[in-house]
């Protein structure tokens, strides 16, 4: 199954870096979903799946092996709404983008470049 | 103890409070006092330090490291120091310069919540914590970027936005790979486990998606090309809060990283900062030279001066280290200084475009005598601070026999000067061109327009005068860095009991 999971990650990332590399701000924007997901789910790969086993056992009857590591859940569940924080104002900057220019096109940002 | 927590809640109360602001002189009156308290705080934290060396602080009572331990040693509070200063000068620097077509209560907003990441980065001693911090200075400087919504102000934001996010994503990917590989993100706990680590090839996989992350914050060659695109787009309050701030922040964090816990492969890590430290100067250096607009000028020294700090990271002598810290306190001063003053410049003649400026020496010798102060400063003329920055070093660079990257400082340096006096001719000595911006005879400035960049000016000579008692600072940051046991043993404490 990790392998599995990180044949995805490999992806996700690949995909993510094409559609970064496309001309249009939407398909930039796509990009950053992808490479987003795939980190998160990098992230939450990286202490390795326990299958069927929860993160807390009530009354302390704890064993390491027999259940999952907490913190990658954590940090994955903050890495999610950063995320999506991130997402929606990337998306309210290609709106506002879009309607003082009337372009969706990446070659035409040359002006600040020179 | 608590006090730890002060830069961070501080700032937080102070976004609360301008959630409910509406009038544009009470944000200002809170800007100001609020980064009056700042400084206050960072002060005393620093005089603290003096007798408990490094002050520790387990937030939410969970000891390390289980939870997220705050840390502050010597570099943090030296950084502090020098962030809090920066957001004085630049909250009373906006009371005259912020743009009037601004939401300006909400300015203030993110200017607080850009500081409160900004603290949250150089006190925290968990990696993660550390990225969340990150993105909270992200957030609001995309936010502060985009301000204002011009047309190339959109297409700077969005140049900035792009390589920034890839940075994040590669720093939370190797933040993945770091707890897969570790079982563990407190700092102290990191540098615990990885100091006997025998297998050094496998960290540099992971030390290498920090390495590209930290590039992109840090503006490092080649990685640094969202800077020149974005820094003069938006207002110049921002610019200039950007422009001591953000590329600091990925300085201290390579610093964090690359003395505390990524030790192993030495040689190799310190070979790559040199070279791309070499090329980060030479390329910043000679691409400002090319150049006629004081705020693009101003950008590639940004970019150049990252080049020094990292150059002392990649020495990696304790003189060295000093060097590097004590140039990252006087660049933040200066650099911002360059930044608001040209936004007095553009204020009375209405464009930053050197071409277009000239006589200024004859209209207003005391802004002459303001701007010289910090462009000699960045040129590295004695007695002002850059000098000193550079002189220790160069004189590591040679003690350490790394001559390769010590010509290219000091011809660096000599780039810089050109710049420096490429703005000094143009704008001030030149004649004034006959164009639409034709102004002859004196122009006056206001007290509180000029009083943010005397201040930084003062700093700037102050830390000249007084380098060898800032130097003794710095050293003594740098010798913590180098032998971090007592960092160590101060955050872990807990466990060992």
């Amino acid at each position: 199954m990790e392998t599995l999971l990180a044949i995805l990650v490999g992806i996700l990332y690949t995909a993510g870096f094409y559609m970064l590399l496309r001309r249009s701000i939407l398909k930039f924007i796509i990009g950053i979903i992808f490479l987003s997901n795939a980190t998160n789910l990098l992230v939450f790969l990286s202490a390795g799946l326990v299958a069927g086993s929860p993160a807390f056992i009530k009354d302390g009857n704890m064993q390491a092996e027999k259940t999952a590591d907490p913190l990658p859940q954590a940090l994955v569940l903050t890495a999610i709404v950063i995320g999506l924080g991130i997402l929606v104002f990337t998306l309210a900057l290609k709106y506002k983008y879009f309607e003082v220019t009337g372009t969706d096109d990446l070659d035409q940002l040359k002006k600040t470049d020179d | 103890m608590t006090a730890v927590a002060l830069p961070i809640l501080i700032p937080f109360v102070l976004i609360i409070s301008l959630l409910f602001v509406k009038s544009v002189r009470w944000a200002r009156v809170i800007a100001i006092a609020g980064s009056t308290v700042l400084l206050c705080v960072s002060v005393y934290l620093f005089i603290r330090l003096g007798s408990e060396k490094v002050i520790t602080l387990n937030a939410g009572g969970w000891p390390s490291p289980a939870g997220i331990t705050l840390v502050v040693d010597y570099l943090s509070a030296l950084m502090l120091i020098t962030a809090s200063v920066l957001l004085l000068t630049i909250s009373i620097y906006s009371v005259r310069f912020l743009s009037v077509s601004f939401d300006r209560p909400k300015f203030y907003l993110f200017f607080f919540s850009l500081a409160m990441g900004l603290n949250g980065s150089f006190i925290t001693g968990d990696v993660f914590n550390l990225y969340v911090w990150f993105e909270v200075m992200l957030m609001s400087s995309f936010v502060l970027i985009a301000m204002g919504s011009r047309k190339e102000q959109l297409e700077g934001s969005i140049k900035y936005l792009a390589l920034n996010l890839t940075g994040s994503m590669l720093f939370l990917a190797g933040i993945g790979l770091l707890y897969g590989k570790t079982g563990t993100l407190n700092m102290a706990h990191l540098a615990e486990i990885l100091k006997n680590d025998d297998q050094a090839m496998l960290m540099n996989t992971t030390a290498m998606l920090f390495f590209v992350a930290f590039g992109i914050k840090a503006a490092l060659f080649p990685l640094f090309f969202w800077l020149p695109a974005s820094y003069h787009t938006p207002d110049i309050t921002v610019t200039s809060l950007f422009a001591g701030l953000l590329t600091k922040v990925g300085v201290y964090a390579f610093i964090r990283f690359f003395t505390l816990f990524f030790v192993q492969d030495q040689v190799f890590w310190h070979n790559l900062l040199l070279i791309t430290a070499g090329f980060t100067m030479l390329t910043g250096g000679m691409s400002a030279s090319a150049h006629y607009e004081t705020r693009r000028i101003l950008s590639y020294h940004i970019i150049s001066q990252i080049g020094y700090m990292v150059m002392g990271l990649g020495i990696f002598t304790p003189l060295a280290l000093a060097g590097a810290i004590f140039f990252t306190i006087h660049n933040m001063i200066a650099k911002t200084n360059t930044f608001l003053i040209s936004g007095i410049i553009s204020k009375m003649k209405g464009t930053f475009y050197l071409k277009d400026i000239g006589g200024l020496y004859k209209q207003n010798p005391f802004l002459a005598v303001l701007f010289i102060i910090p462009a000699f400063a960045l040129a590295g003329i004695p007695p002002l601070s850059g000098f000193f920055g550079k002189f220790m070093l160069i004189k590591a660079g040679l003690e350490d026999k790394h001559y390769v990257i010590t010509t290219v400082a000091v011809f660096t340096g000599i780039l810089t000067l050109y710049s420096m006096i490429k703005i000094w001719n143009e704008a001030f000595l030149k004649k004034q061109p006959d164009n639409a911006f034709n102004q002859s005879g004196k122009i006056k400035t206001g007290f509180i327009e000029v009083l943010p960049s005397v201040i930084l000016g003062l700093v700037s000579i102050l830390m000249g005068l007084f380098a060898a008692t800032v130097f003794q600072y710095t050293l003594e940051a740098a010798n913590q860095l180098i032998d971090p046991t007592i960092y160590i043993e101060k955050v872990l404490h807990t466990l060992k009991q």
